[in-house]
């Protein structure tokens, strides 16, 4: 399958952006204690002395076989135990906030092309429009201004209860919900032209049938691309969000990394956030398959012609 | 329309910064710090005394050159790779997988680990930027140019023996140009956005300098006694996207070829 070359692509890119990066591992390393040849001697025990290529298929070598994404410059362990502990913190981030973007925006999408040109419509689509014109970092201090330093209904930071978890969530799922919004009103508005919809208004369907079972099911073919690109957008975002309220996930830890000129632990996180990425626009694709009939017929007849 | 009369008033303003902003933006002043807006200081002043409404003006300069510039670079070398892609289809293959490779790490991501690979400042930063929206706009072109590629009076061009660089100069390009305008301006906005991301997580722009993001980023601990610091730059931010993305909705809607 053609993932397997962007995942090396992907590989080779990471290791050579954090190749160029200024500052010698060896020497921050060492931190007071260097001088030139004991920096010397830790090159070569890192093997920071041999040429581009074999320092990039070693690193290949070991991520591929054995998932050994190096070790931390900072904490001297590795760096996947770091990684993989902070993860779930990410991951439950982006999908809760996925989730709740989904479904204000498809609510108010459906809402909006049915009734388009309402002040419903023309309210939402306003909104919508901020939520994606705004940076996610201001409407987070924002929410923290509003509900946790004034109301006191929120917490400010951390990640220890469900309450924590409200702000943060809420932070990117508007994001989220104002592009899936945008999307859903537009894909509705060209479906609900077409005339099957007539046929089946003509058949004396309710109004609630025709728009929930055949509209809504059409316009959902686009939806989910987007969708799919989201998540991506989404990780991005929880980088940011988990800044202003300091939660334990990757995002953090990658700003940790940068901060700390820890190469081997931004280089492995960048990885496997692309990693994860690539897996979810798969998946997306996979469901696209279930759900477009045009595709499953296509799929179907060919593996019975086989 | 209303995006367009924004965007104008924006430039103006930044381009006639020092004209009309009434403090310079490094005009320390310890005794007039953390004060909210007055009659004094339209939007207060900040941490260090300085007036926010003079930073505010001068940021906008840098905002604007960035999101300009970097959506420059970007679309330049985004068509250029869409346009080989396209015309030249042995290619098309490899250029790409080696955009997808690029797509496939999230923008904002991929923007972070630029900009910290290549260090701090304004010109590393639209760099960033620049690099991070390249894939959309080698896969805008891409599309419009296979779409254009097949048209009738490229083959005629063809068939007269132009050779291929001009077909490319004055025929394809012009016909593909509206996605990539759209995607331009909508780009502009989202650039704009990103910098000042960086900004905040320190990776841009350093202070002195005035930029919306780095001085919410700056506010933000006195953001319990001193909102203002925090929320006027978050503001113009979200005016200035929010005008580039309805200059770009409206630019979609006019151009886009279905709804003609």
């Amino acid at each position: 399958m053609d993932l397997i070359p962007v995942l090396l692509g992907v590989t080779v890119l990471v290791f050579s952006l954090m190749y160029v990066a200024p500052g010698d591992p060896a020497a921050i390393l060492l931190g007071i204690d260097s001088t030139p040849e004991r920096v010397e001697i830790l090159r070569h025990e890192m093997g920071l002395d041999r040429p581009f290529i074999v320092q990039l298929g070693l690193y290949m070598k070991n991520v591929i076989l054995h998932f050994d994404l190096g070790i931390s410059y900072r904490t001297k362990t590795p760096v996947i135990n770091e990684i993989v502990s902070r993860l779930p913190t990410t991951i439950a981030l982006t999908f809760i906030s996925m989730a709740i973007g989904v479904l204000l925006g498809i609510a108010t999408g459906v809402i909006s092309a049915v009734k388009q040109y309402s002040w419903i419509d023309k309210i939402t689509t306003i909104f919508a429009l901020f939520g994606v014109s705004t940076p996610s970092f201001w409407l987070a201090l924002m929410f923290v201004l509003v509900f946790a330093v004034n109301l006191r209904w929120f917490p400010v930071s951390g990640s220890y209860g469900l309450k924590y978890w409200v702000l943060p969530t809420l932070t990117l799922g508007s994001q989220a919900a104002g592009i899936v919004m945008r999307m859903t009103r537009s894909s509705m508005l060209e479906v609900i032209r077409q005339d099957y919809i007539r046929t089946a208004r003509a058949k004396g369907q309710t109004e609630w049938v025709v728009v929930m079972k055949h509209a809504l099911r059409n316009a959902l073919i686009p939806i989910i691309t987007v969708i799919g690109m989201q998540t991506g957008f989404l990780i991005g975002g929880a980088v940011l969000v988990e800044a202003v309220f300091s939660m334990p996930g990757l995002g953090k830890y990658i700003l940790e990394g940068i901060n700390n000129l820890d190469y081997p632990a931004v280089q492995g996180t960048v990885l496997v956030i692309a990693f994860m990425y690539i897996i979810i626009m798969l998946a997306v694709d996979i469901i696209y398959g279930f759900v477009d009939p045009r595709i499953k017929s296509q799929f179907i007849a060919k593996t019975k012609g086989a | 329309m209303v995006g367009l009369y924004l965007l104008v008033f924006l430039i103006l303003v930044a381009i006639c910064a020092p004209i009309i902003a009434p403090y310079d933006y490094d005009d320390q002043n310890q005794e007039k710090a953390f004060k909210f807006p007055n009659r004094e200081f339209w939007f207060g002043t900040d941490n260090f005394g300085r007036d926010i409404l003079s930073r505010m003006i001068y940021g906008s300069r840098v905002s604007l050159q960035v999101g300009l510039i970097s959506v420059g670079f970007s679309a330049l070398v985004g068509c250029t790779l869409g346009v080989i892609a396209a015309f030249y289809r042995k290619c098309d293959n490899l250029v790409m997988r080696v955009v997808d490779g690029f797509a496939s790490i999230p923008y904002l991501l991929l923007a972070i680990a630029i900009a910290a690979a290549l260090g701090s400042g304004i010109n590393n930063l639209m760099l960033a930027v620049g690099i991070s929206t390249i894939p959309a706009y080698a896969r805008v072109t891409r599309a419009a140019v296979l779409t254009v590629k097949e048209t009738e009076y490229v083959e005629a061009a063809r068939s007269i023996g132009t050779n291929n660089f001009r077909i490319i100069i004055r025929h394809i390009m012009p016909n593909s140009l509206a996605p990539i305008i759209i995607q331009a301006t909508l780009g502009v906005g989202n650039a704009i956005l990103i910098a000042s991301c960086l900004s905040f997580l320190g990776l841009g722009i350093q202070p002195p300098s005035p930029e919306w993001g780095a001085m919410l980023s700056g506010g933000r601990i006195y953001i319990r006694d001193y909102w203002h610091m925090t929320v006027i730059p978050g503001v113009a931010l979200m005016l200035v996207v929010y005008a580039l993305n309805i200059l770009g909705d409206g630019l979609r809607d006019a151009l886009d070829p279905r709804l003609k």
